[in-house]
């Protein structure tokens, strides 16, 4: 098996209780996520998965509990903030810059730490040439590394649905995150798209030391890549750990394959 | 010949104008998916409050220079612009993140309705001027090419360059400004958008700032033009033929669209107004931007938009 420097824990999420009117999204869930590992979400349909991590990435805010990220503790995160800290996140269903070119949607990731004035930006005056080009130097090792050389120019809504995966994982990590969300990474892909994405969550992981929290159906992917796990169900946390312990839990088993009574 | 250059460069200097106006449109179309239906009240808005503030300035503080009350004027009616925007986003666009593109559009209508009647209940209802001291009288020019050379109107020529270096600038600024390139992903999608950090609050407010000021702009140039009045909201309706012919995404197509469209109803007018008994010019936008509807709906520049089912 692969060894990987696990570290302190960077992410933990206490006591999260989130509801929609009378619906009950997610109650009391606790867990964390170790710095360098990859921590899957798992559970079916509507178990509150992509609800976590949208806690997580401050699109909703939970009525109670509390998130602590990197020793600090907000009980309501806000989007910028958390982008700021270096949380990035790719989407269930994609979304996309759809107009703009695959340059531009993994560029507009790194607006956050464009720091030159506009004006210099407009003219493109010295630093701001120079801040630019450093920039994209960075936009394009992420298009070597996602293997999306051929089609940095063309406009994302005309890519194939594979390739787009790649561009918002591309967009993602141009924010050098230290946390990445993945919702369904893998969802619709065909097994080679499949192995592809794996590959790259797998090297980014290794390279970069990114700490991976993943949401996923596809239970083999899971138990392959993934530290640890989580399993939701009706919204409530119904197994934790490393995969062989999830895969052996009673509880597990039942949520996925029902009970015979 | 030197008629029609004359003519034609009539419509080029026309076409600008429009240009200039549906440029409102593009930006915050571009910038934000609401297709702004009050970008005409703007105008009218922006027009008033320079109008009136240049006739009040001297009144209040005792300066008589023209130029200096104009210019005083243009800042303070950019400013009431800029309350506009962040009011707009504050009351009404704060509370439609992530809505459907048409309630958007509806809530814009409302907008228009209101500030059309709060412009003429702040700054009056009379009709107004503004007179910025751009020349009036018409110079002849390449004398030495034609007989009598060509005839061009130099407020014009003065309102066109004012336009193309407003035009110049935008570019400038969407095409390679980190903070362009963020109003371009606004756009696209709300979420995503926030998720890379992009605070959509501020951006909103930028955008709807920017289009204060292309109102100015092309408030204070028709105002001066055809006087400050309700008619100028109808600027906006010339406007829309030219946005269709360009597209409506493309800041490009703006300009272009603005041209053909000042150059053909001129031409049109001069050159097969007498066969059909003349009025081409009323018409003619309008029917351009039909035949581009049924053959190429994304106009001249704008982006194909491909549904897949």
């Amino acid at each position: 098996m692969k060894q990987r420097p696990m570290g302190d824990v960077i992410l933990d999420v206490q006591n999260i209780s989130l509801s929609f009117g009378g619906v009950k999204a997610l109650t009391d869930i606790s867990f964390n996520v170790r710095e360098h590992e990859i921590r899957a979400i798992i559970g079916p349909n509507g178990a509150g998965k992509s609800s976590m991590l949208n806690c997580i990435n401050g699109v909703y805010q939970p009525q109670q509990g509390s998130i602590t990220f990197r020793g600090q503790t907000f009980h309501h995160m806000n989007s910028r903030q958390v982008a700021e800290m270096g949380v990035a996140r790719t989407f269930q269903n994609l979304a996309l810059f759809k107009g703009m070119s695959v340059l531009d949607n993994i560029m507009s990731g790194r607006n956050l730490k464009i720091k030159s004035n506009l004006l210099m930006q407009a003219l493109r005056i010295g630093p701001a040439e120079r801040e630019e080009i450093r920039h994209r130097e960075q936009v394009e090792r992420i298009i070597d590394f996602l293997e999306i050389q051929a089609h940095r120019k063309t406009p994302v809504g005309q890519l194939p649905y594979g390739l787009q995966k790649r561009v918002d994982l591309g967009r993602a990590l141009a924010m050098e995150p230290q946390v990445l969300l993945l919702d369904e990474p893998m969802a619709g892909m065909n097994v080679e798209e499949k192995q592809d994405m794996c590959r790259f969550i797998l090297d980014v992981n290794d390279e970069f030391g990114t700490t991976v929290v993943l949401i996923e159906h596809d239970m083999g992917v899971v138990m392959d890549i993934s530290d640890r796990v989580v399993v939701l169900d009706y919204g409530k946390k119904i197994g934790d750990g490393v995969p062989d312990e999830v895969r052996n839990n009673e509880d597990v088993i039942q949520a996925y394959l029902g009970t015979s009574h | 010949m030197a008629f029609f250059l004359e003519t034609l460069l009539g419509g080029l200097m026309a076409g600008m104008l429009y240009s200039l106006v549906a440029l409102g449109f593009v930006l915050i179309f571009k910038a934000s998916g609401v297709f702004n239906f009050a970008q005409g009240a703007m105008v009218l808005f922006a027009a008033l409050a320079m109008a009136r503030f240049a006739e009040w300035i001297p009144g209040w503080t005792g300066i008589d220079n023209p130029i200096v009350a104009n210019i005083a004027a243009f800042v303070i009616a950019g400013v009431v612009m800029f309350v506009v925007a962040w009011l707009i986003e504050r009351l009404v666009l704060r509370h439609l993140v992530n809505q459907e593109a048409a309630t958007l559009l509806m809530a814009t209508l409302g907008i228009t309705y209101f500030m059309e009647g709060l412009g003429q209940t702040l700054f009056g209802s009379d009709i107004y001027k503004i007179d910025v001291g751009m020349p009036k009288e018409p110079i002849f020019v390449l004398e030495s090419m034609f007989e009598g050379g060509i005839l061009v109107n130099k407020e014009d020529v003065i309102a066109a360059a004012i336009a193309a270096a407003l035009v110049a600038a935008l570019s400038l600024f969407f095409q390679k400004t980190s903070t362009g390139r963020a109003l371009r992903a606004v756009a696209d999608d709300h979420q995503a958008a926030q998720s890379i950090g992009i605070p959509l609050n501020r951006i909103w407010v930028i955008v709807w700032c920017v289009a204060g000021v292309v109102a100015l702009v092309s408030g204070m140039i028709w105002g001066s033009k055809l006087g400050v009045q309700f008619s100028l909201t109808t600027v906006a309706l010339r406007a829309l033929p030219v946005v269709i012919l360009g597209g409506l995404t493309s800041v490009p197509g703006a300009i272009i669209g603005g041209l053909i469209i000042g150059v053909g109803e001129k031409l049109s007018e001069v050159f097969l107004g007498p066969y059909v008994g003349g009025g081409i010019e009323i018409w003619f936008a309008y029917v351009l931007a039909l035949l581009f509807l049924l053959v190429r709906p994304q106009g001249l520049f704008g982006e194909k938009i491909i549904d897949r089912v």
